[in-house]
């Protein structure tokens, strides 16, 4: 496979600001950089002053509920949308004001917006066409994309002779063509049914990383974000809630709001007061939630419903105090439905919040998070290589 | 087994033919057997009291094709048809992409675009009168303000035909873009925006995605303007009643002409067999030769 190619006119020439940025520094610096971006509607919607950078080779997740601005945001950084303030930079350029097609990237739409009346193979070289490229060139790159994304033999059908999955993966080789170093795909898997979502997902990531892209992939799936990306950028009524690699994120959220929305099933809270905590609330994992005789532990709850999943069990638990308490045990619970039953939150697992503002407190066992709180994409990705870490474990 | 099998084809026959009842009953007496009726008519004599009509084989399209008026009118027909249609398609398609855009007082530019085809051809051909009138028409009112000499646009030869052919590229455009506008709107954005990214400036957009989607709305418009040239002549009535010595003359208003004002039906009749037989032929090969390369959805 070769090297991502920089696309016509976009050489990683890096506009070099005298003793700003030596030459050897871009693949340190980030790759799009969006300061103060905002974008709304007579004052409401779309994203209200979002910083981010994106680390060249680097896989981001904008994370979200929807109506949060994730696809605003990634609007304006393909350039369908202009910015009311702010500014982006793409390989050191500043694309704020520069058209789409200047920008030098890639995009795969939620809807695919495949050409319906091209064929697969016109789709897929629509670009390349419309920017003249020679007739060779075109064969060459056709043929290079078909073979990566399995779709040999699909080459004259129309879109609509395809199944959903194989769209999908000629909006993806449309995208690989352009040969576009920046890639950002909107919701692209929502379409898809559960199983194949799961393999377009992996071939999602085998080919970001085979090319070694910079994909910016915006969904609501906090599966998808969790597991696809180096880098979370969760989202929140148009602002970011937090920017963390997922076990950050997943360990440390910075608000209740974050420690609900990630994880499968989220985070259990208990209202502090019941812990003799008051002022508080305290977040807990399923899988952290440790079950005991009734009256033992902190807590004691009732058993509402047991969901068998074959390697363990959810237990999910009522209390007065609390709000979706699960535990996730190993193997068949053996519980019945209406059991009292103790509940143990062991300190070290426990993420404190403010009870008022439902900001994260500082505790000992938030450490390994702390530093990537709200500091933006710094998680140790120092090396010159355009590969991404090895992806991180998520306890999922 | 055999027996309810026979018992049950037959329910679902008597089925299908209850369903297509109402259409071929409707089709048959307003469409099927005037054809017919009229085909058989073409192939007799003109009767009068004292000598009935008889069967003369084709002599009525001999006399039709030794008639020199019907050359003109059929001349006159092509020409028209070939300024019309090309013209209010083209018109349409510009109004409709126009329309369609962002643009301020959208609504009441369609409005606008769409009230021609809301006028009676009757009333259009009287406003059109008014425009066209020599002296204290429209046209020669502005034609006066930069100098221009008077012009009879209804009333000479050379200019009666584009004078009528005008009325109508101006009647349909509107109706025409209705159709258009409804197309472009089953576009996605998504599309428009793929292409931005892709490179493709408006221009390219519009001539590798927009046209070639619009390709079926082309053909349906393409079929109504031809049967159009050909059954739109009401404003004829008004505007130049065929004249000056039938040079704005079309067809169909010679076929009323031979059928109502000289009464010569049968003559009337295998003119009407003609004109259908083009318009069929016409027809089958738009839809054979252009369907093929049209995209459907």
């Amino acid at each position: 496979m070769p090297e991502p190619q920089p696309a016509p006119g976009t050489a990683p020439a890096p506009t070099s600001t005298p003793g700003d940025a030596p030459a050897d520094l871009p693949v340190d610096a980030p790759f799009v950089e969006a300061a103060g971006l905002t974008r709304q509607w007579n004052g409401a919607g779309g994203v209200a002053d979002v910083s981010l950078a994106i680390p060249r080779g680097g896989f981001v997740s904008i994370l979200g509920p929807s109506g949060c601005g994730k696809s605003t945001l990634l609007r304006l950084l393909a350039g369908l949308e202009t910015p009311q303030a702010g500014s982006i930079r793409i390989d050191g350029r500043d694309m704020t004001h520069a058209p789409a097609a200047a920008r030098g990237l890639s995009m795969v739409f939620q809807s695919y917006a495949l050409f319906p009346h091209l064929s697969v193979a016109e789709n897929i070289l629509f670009g390349m066409r419309v920017r003249r490229a020679p007739r060779a060139e075109r064969a060459a790159r056709l043929a290079e994309a078909v073979a990566m994304l399995g779709l040999e033999g699909l080459e004259r059908r129309r879109p609509a002779e395809l199944s959903g999955g194989q769209r999908q993966r000629v909006a993806l080789a449309r995208a690989v063509v352009s040969g576009h170093p920046l890639c950002l795909m909107d919701e692209p898997l929502s379409n898809l049914d559960a199983k194949l979502r799961h393999s377009v997902r992996r071939d999602i990531k085998a080919l970001q990383r085979r090319l070694g892209l910079t994909v910016v992939y915006v969904t609501h799936d906090q599966t998808e974000a969790m597991s696809l990306s180096d880098i979370v950028v969760l989202m929140r009524a148009g602002r970011v809630e937090q920017i963390a690699p997922p076990a950050a994120l997943y360990a440390a959220p910075v608000s209740i709001f974050a420690a609900e929305f990630v994880g499968e099933p989220p985070m259990a809270m208990v209202q502090g007061a019941a812990l003799g905590m008051p002022g508080r609330v305290v977040g807990i994992r399923p899988e952290k939630l440790r079950l005991a005789a009734p009256g033992a532990g902190d807590l004691t709850g009732r058993v509402v419903d047991v969901e068998f999943l074959g390697a363990g069990s959810r237990v999910v638990i009522e209390h007065a105090a609390a709000r979706g308490l699960v535990a996730s045990v190993a193997g068949a619970a053996g519980l019945a439905p209406g059991t009292e039953i103790g509940l143990c939150l062991p300190e070290d697992d426990r993420v404190l919040f403010d009870a008022l503002t439902g900001r994260a407190e500082r505790g000992p066992q938030q450490d390994r998070g702390a530093q990537d709180r709200q500091t933006g994409p710094r998680d140790g990705r120092k090396a010159p290589s355009p590969q991404p870490p090895e992806p991180q474990q998520s306890n999922l | 087994m055999a027996d309810a099998f026979t018992l049950q084809r037959r329910r679902r026959a008597i089925h299908g033919w209850l369903l297509l009842a109402p259409s071929l009953v409707m089709l048959t007496a307003f469409a099927f057997y005037p054809s017919a009726a009229t085909l058989w008519a073409s192939l007799f004599s003109r009767g009068t009291r004292r000598r009935p009509a008889e069967f003369i084989g084709l002599e009525n399209y001999g006399r039709l094709f030794d008639d020199p008026t019907f050359w003109l009118v059929a001349t006159n027909n092509l020409l028209y048809a070939g300024v019309t249609i090309p013209l209010s398609i083209a018109l349409a398609l510009v109004m409709a992409l126009w329309a369609d855009a962002r643009i301020p007082a959208r609504s009441f530019v369609r409005t606008a675009y769409f009230t021609p085809t809301v006028l009676p051809m009757i009333a259009a051909a009287n406003l059109w009168l008014f425009f066209y009138t020599p002296g204290f028409g429209v046209l020669d009112r502005i034609g006066g303000l930069f100098g221009a000499a008077s012009v009879n646009w209804l009333g000479q030869p050379e200019t009666a035909l584009w004078a009528v052919s005008a009325v109508t590229v101006w009647k349909e455009a509107g109706f025409f873009m209705i159709f258009y506008l409804a197309a472009l709107q089953t576009i996605p954005p998504d599309l428009r925006e793929a292409a931005a990214i892709e490179g493709a400036g408006r221009w390219t957009y519009t001539r590798r995605v927009v046209l070639p989607l619009l390709m079926p709305t082309t053909l349906f418009i393409l079929v109504n303007a031809m049967i159009n040239s050909v059954k739109l002549i009401d404003h004829l009535f008004i505007l130049t009643r065929g004249g000056p010595s039938d040079a704005s003359k079309l067809i169909l208003y010679y076929v009323w002409e031979n059928a109502f004002a000289f009464f010569d039906r049968p003559a009337a009749a295998a003119m009407t067999v003609l004109v259908l037989a083009g318009l069929g032929t016409l027809a089958a090969l738009q839809f054979l030769v252009i369907d093929r390369r049209t995209h459907y959805r």
